[in-house]
């Protein structure tokens, strides 16, 4: 078997607070192979921006990697110093925020954030570096590349400016991409002109891709594999299309079943009761128990081991496909 | 425009303007020689709403949908054409009476959950504050709307910051209620949600309605939550309406070239791996919007007329479209 | 699913904490217990603020009952038995045979009393035009806001002086010493509003375009009723911050305009007047007269300085 673009083993952050440890992401494990893309999928405080934090080692204090390894292309870099961690930041792990207005520096010009990425990481000469800069932006789909490097970003639109931000995430050639709700901010039509443009790179450079985002619609249309994950805890992970159509987890199947979808009318939509616990008050056992219509003793009593949630598997005592038939 | 099918609608929508004045200041136009700058934000619209129904208006950022809400609350005033409540103008009538009859039917839901509710009041003073600066009677009025919404009554002594999301909302949808109106604007009421309360709060909306009797003008981006509440939906495109229908019909014969590429685009839980044509290019500037149809640039069908003339909105069978090659 | 009540079953009620319990536990507190500084200050500030409060108690002599001055008791170094009188005095006493340590007590009633009046003036002045100028908006704003622009481009102790100097030209010479305290207090009041009203404008340009205003404007609340009762709750906790530092402003701004001579009166002395008689004596050798009054005027101001800027950063959720 070839190695794992990333593979996280076990990954716990912690936030020390007055009220006791949190954990926002507690013992995730997950592999991302080259020209794959993994969608996490969660609500919010589900712990999936942090989880991408942590990978590229942008975690804010005093939030810490408590324990777990994460290695990207074989090495582990989560004991890295911050000189190394910075240095592989871009050219190894390429990073795609929410915000296209606010990840691009709003005094430089596009072509002068482009060039310094790319000489930073890459041993190139500055003429050699400009060409890269408008090769980058051509391959985004941003016409007149030639002409508009030298542009500052707010004379671009929404949906171009994320275009550019990819173009800057995608510079260095790294070969993992780190992409937190990427599409959120911007329009549906501009989200389907992103969507398509990510898949596009993903195949054709053959990159590792974590999509982060709130949307089962956008992972079903562009994910590979899925992680769904609940209070800092990874539910249930595999292929997005067994994921979707036969759900292990209840909460993946709640998740399912309270998306509004275009293609039923106008029924009433199933919701999953209560709302997501705060990380200072889980429950005991699987934290899932007192929105889940299939709880059990069990579940109140002891949490379900996330340890072993590999592909087609689901953190639950009581996976669906077990007891199917019990009605909502 | 024959729009009046239904005799007596609650609300009555007719050549609806707004246009915002985004000058820079006064000083810096006369240094810098600039013209004033003019952004019409919606444009003739014109529709109406029979009581107990639910009327949605979509449309991408810029189509102007929330600035038509603020209008038929009356938090702005249009820059033409009338909204007519009941019967009442509220921007030319006169009658204080009447106004504050108008008034009191009409509340709105806001998309912030977390900026609509004063953060230094407790639930209860929020909820009664519709009818306490009417002077009405207050006693356990929130602890009975609180629990209407599926909330506690011992949550009225409670701050806002004690809630979660979903909660606030259904605190604001209780707020709402408390004056007993009969139309409810609910500007995005649920895109700030997670998706697993986001169905919480529109089932409840959908339940509220048949208990109370409610009007809804239900504001979204989101064609796919719309087609579960609405009776009919209005798709905006750049302040103008560009088509009209009921959800069903919307759906499955969508006849603007617009709501089809909204539809195609939105994506879908069955999609898996699904490649689609990407719409072509975003939405324009609105301070300069392209002549003719406002969307014919991107337009996959458009024609020659297309650019040199815009379409009306028009009644093709049970819909109106405003294209001139709609079927 | 048919019903409505969807949220969780609401756990056993918990039993509330204490009072106490809640107040200890509160953030500002638990961040206060974690910050020596802070802690320290408001220890200094409270037993200082005590002390003035309670001078006729504490002091041990009236320094303004002329008969309880004994000339013979002048210049008695502190903690030194007068060569004459055989008394000793922990602070010395001045050329008048007062106790320092008195006049310090009582001047800084004088000094505190003028500073938080002055504070509080400026407060309730520059939250009012803040509030109208933020809510408002259009010319009202225009015109309140340049106000205070040009009054910025003033050092406010050239404000004060200003105005002290116009108000004593107005007042009869026999009620001068009578209404000099509080020309002072309207003088620092009046130089100082302008950064409580221009945080309040920010702060009420924030709140106004926040969903709960439009909400109460929607039922029909009146301007006035919006920014009382919605905005002006939201926006006081910068003014909180503002206050603090203020007052130890106040309070060196009335020390300096009295060391000027401008400020209270002799027959009132605040802490700048002490100092300012102190300074005739510093070379003559009677340090203690200038040493005590200006020591206490510094860990006032400070104590009271730090305080603020460790409410500020405590009360500023981005720096948590």
């Amino acid at each position: 078997m070839t190695t794992p673009v990333l593979s996280v083993r076990n990954l716990t952050v912690e936030i020390p607070t007055r009220a006791g440890l949190l954990k926002p992401v507690d013992g995730i494990s997950y592999d991302i192979a080259a020209g794959e893309i993994l969608g996490v999928v969660g609500e919010s405080g589900a712990g999936k921006s942090m989880t991408g934090n942590a990978v590229i080692g942008l975690l804010d204090r005093p939030a810490r990697i408590a324990s777990g390894e994460i290695h990207v292309n074989g090495r582990r870099i989560d004991r890295l110093s911050r000189k190394e961690l910075r240095r592989s930041r871009g050219k190894e792990i390429g990073m795609i925020f929410q915000d296209p207005l606010t990840s691009l520096n709003p005094l430089l010009t596009i072509g002068d954030q482009l060039t310094e990425t790319i000489s930073e990481h890459l041993d190139v000469s500055d003429g050699e570096a400009k060409a890269r800069a408008i090769h980058a932006l051509e391959e985004v789909g941003i016409p007149a590349a030639r002409d508009r490097i030298d542009a500052y970003p707010h004379q671009f639109s929404g949906g171009m400016r994320q275009r550019v931000v990819i173009a800057l995430a995608l510079c260095a050639e790294p070969s993992l991409v780190i992409a937190d709700e990427p599409t959120t901010a911007l329009d549906v039509s501009v989200q389907a002109q992103i969507t398509a443009l990510l898949k596009r790179l993903c195949r054709e450079r053959g990159m590792a891709v974590m999509l982060v985002t709130h949307d089962m619609g956008v992972i079903a249309e562009t994910a590979d594999r899925v992680a769904v994950m609940y209070a800092g805890r990874l539910a249930e992970l595999g292929p997005v299309r067994d994921v979707i159509t036969a759900p292990m987890h209840p909460y993946t199947d709640g998740l399912m079943q309270a998306t509004p979808d275009a293609s039923e009318g106008a029924t009433r939509l199933r919701q999953i009761p209560g709302a997501m616990p705060r990380l200072g008050s889980l429950p005991p056992g699987c934290a899932f128990n007192p929105r889940c219509p299939y709880t059990q003793d069990r579940c109140c009593q002891d949490p379900p081991p996330t340890r072993d949630v590999t592909d087609g598997r689901a953190a639950c005592w009581f996976p669906l496909t077990e007891h199917a038939a019990i009605p909502a | 425009m024959p729009l009046d099918q239904n005799a007596d609608p609650l609300v009555s929508i007719r050549g609806l303007t707004r246009i915002f004045d985004v000058s820079k200041p006064l000083l810096n136009r006369i240094v810098e020689r600039l013209p004033k700058r003019l952004l019409t934000a919606v444009s003739d619209v014109s529709f109406d709403v029979p009581e107990r129904t639910t009327y949605a208006l979509v449309g991408e950022s810029g189509s102007g949908k929330s600035t038509i809400g603020k209008m038929v609350v009356g938090l702005l005033n249009p820059s033409e054409g009338e909204v007519e409540i009941e019967g009442i103008n509220l921007a030319s009538e006169t009658d204080p009476d009447k106004i504050e009859q108008v008034r009191s039917d009409i509340q709105m839901i806001f998309q912030d959950p977390y900026a609509s509710l004063n953060p230094r009041w407790r639930v209860r003073d929020i909820i009664t504050e519709p009818v306490r600066i009417r002077g009405g009677e207050t006693d356990g009025l929130a602890e009975k709307l609180l629990e209407q919404v599926g909330l506690s009554a011992v949550d009225a002594i409670k701050f806002p910051h004690e809630f979660s999301g979903g909660q606030r909302q259904r605190i604001c949808v209780a707020r709402a209620l408390a004056s007993e109106p009969k139309l409810i604007v609910a500007d995005e009421p649920t895109s700030a949600l997670d998706v697993s309360v986001q169905a919480q709060v529109l089932n409840l909306m959908s339940d509220l309605k048949d208990e109370f009797g409610l009007t809804y003008i239900l504001i979204s981006h989101d064609l796919t939550v719309v087609r579960h509440m609405a009776d009919r939906i209005g798709v905006l495109y750049l302040g103008r309406l560009v088509e009209e229908a009921s959800p069903d019909a919307l759906f499955t014969d969508p006849k603007h070239p617009y709501t089809q590429m909204l539809i195609e685009a939105a994506p879908r839980m069955d999609g898996f791996g699904r490649e689609i044509v990407p719409p072509e290019g975003e939405i324009p500037d609105p301070i300069s919007p392209p002549p003719g149809c406002a969307y014919h640039p991107r337009c996959p069908i458009a024609v020659e007329r297309c650019s040199q003339e815009r379409p009306q909105l028009e009644w093709k069978g049970q819909s109106r479209v405003a294209c001139f090659l709609a079927e | 699913m048919t019903d409505k009540t969807s949220d969780l079953p609401q756990p056993a009620a918990v039993q509330r904490p204490s009072r106490f319990k809640e107040l200890w536990e509160a953030d500002l507190v638990y961040n206060l217990r974690r910050s020596p500084v802070a802690l320290v200050s408001l220890i200094v500030t409270l037993i200082l603020i005590l002390a003035a409060v309670l001078a006729p108690l504490i002091a041990p002599t009236n320094p303004f009952d002329p008969a309880s001055l004994n000339l013979m008791n002048g210049f008695s170094p502190p903690g030194v038995p007068n060569a004459f009188t055989g008394e000793t005095f922990l602070m010395g006493t001045d050329d008048q045979g007062r106790d320092v340590f008195s006049t310090i007590l009582y001047g800084m009633r004088i000094s505190l009393f003028v500073g938080v009046s002055a504070v509080i003036f400026a407060m309730v002045l520059g939250i009012t035009l803040g509030l109208i100028a933020g809510y408002v908006g259009g010319w009202i704003e225009t015109i309140i806001m340049r106000i205070a622009d040009v009054q910025l481009t003033f050092p406010s102790i050239l404000v004060a002086m200003l105005i002290t100097g116009v108000a004593k030209g107005f007042t009869p010479p026999a009620y001068r010493d009578e209404v000099a305290i509080f020309v002072l207090i309207l003088a620092i009041g009046l130089s100082d509003w302008v950064q409580f009203a221009r945080v309040v404008r920010g702060a009420t340009l924030v709140e106004k375009n926040k969903e709960y205003v439009q909400a109460a404007r929607l039922i029909g609340r009146s301007g006035g009723g919006i920014m009382l009762r919605h905005i002006l709750p939201n926006v006081l906790s910068p003014v909180l911050v503002i206050a603090t530092i203020s007052l130890a402003l106040a309070i060196i701004a009335e020390a300096t305009l009295s060391f000027l001579g401008v400020g209270a009166p002799p027959t009132q002395p605040s802490l700048g007047t002490l100092i300012r008689i102190g300074q005739g004596f510093l070379f003559s050798g009677e340090w203690w007269i200038l040493f005590f009054p200006a020591v206490t005027l510094l860990g006032l101001a400070l104590a009271v300085n730090l305080l603020g800027d460790w409410l500020r950063d405590a009360l500023n959720p981005r720096l948590r």
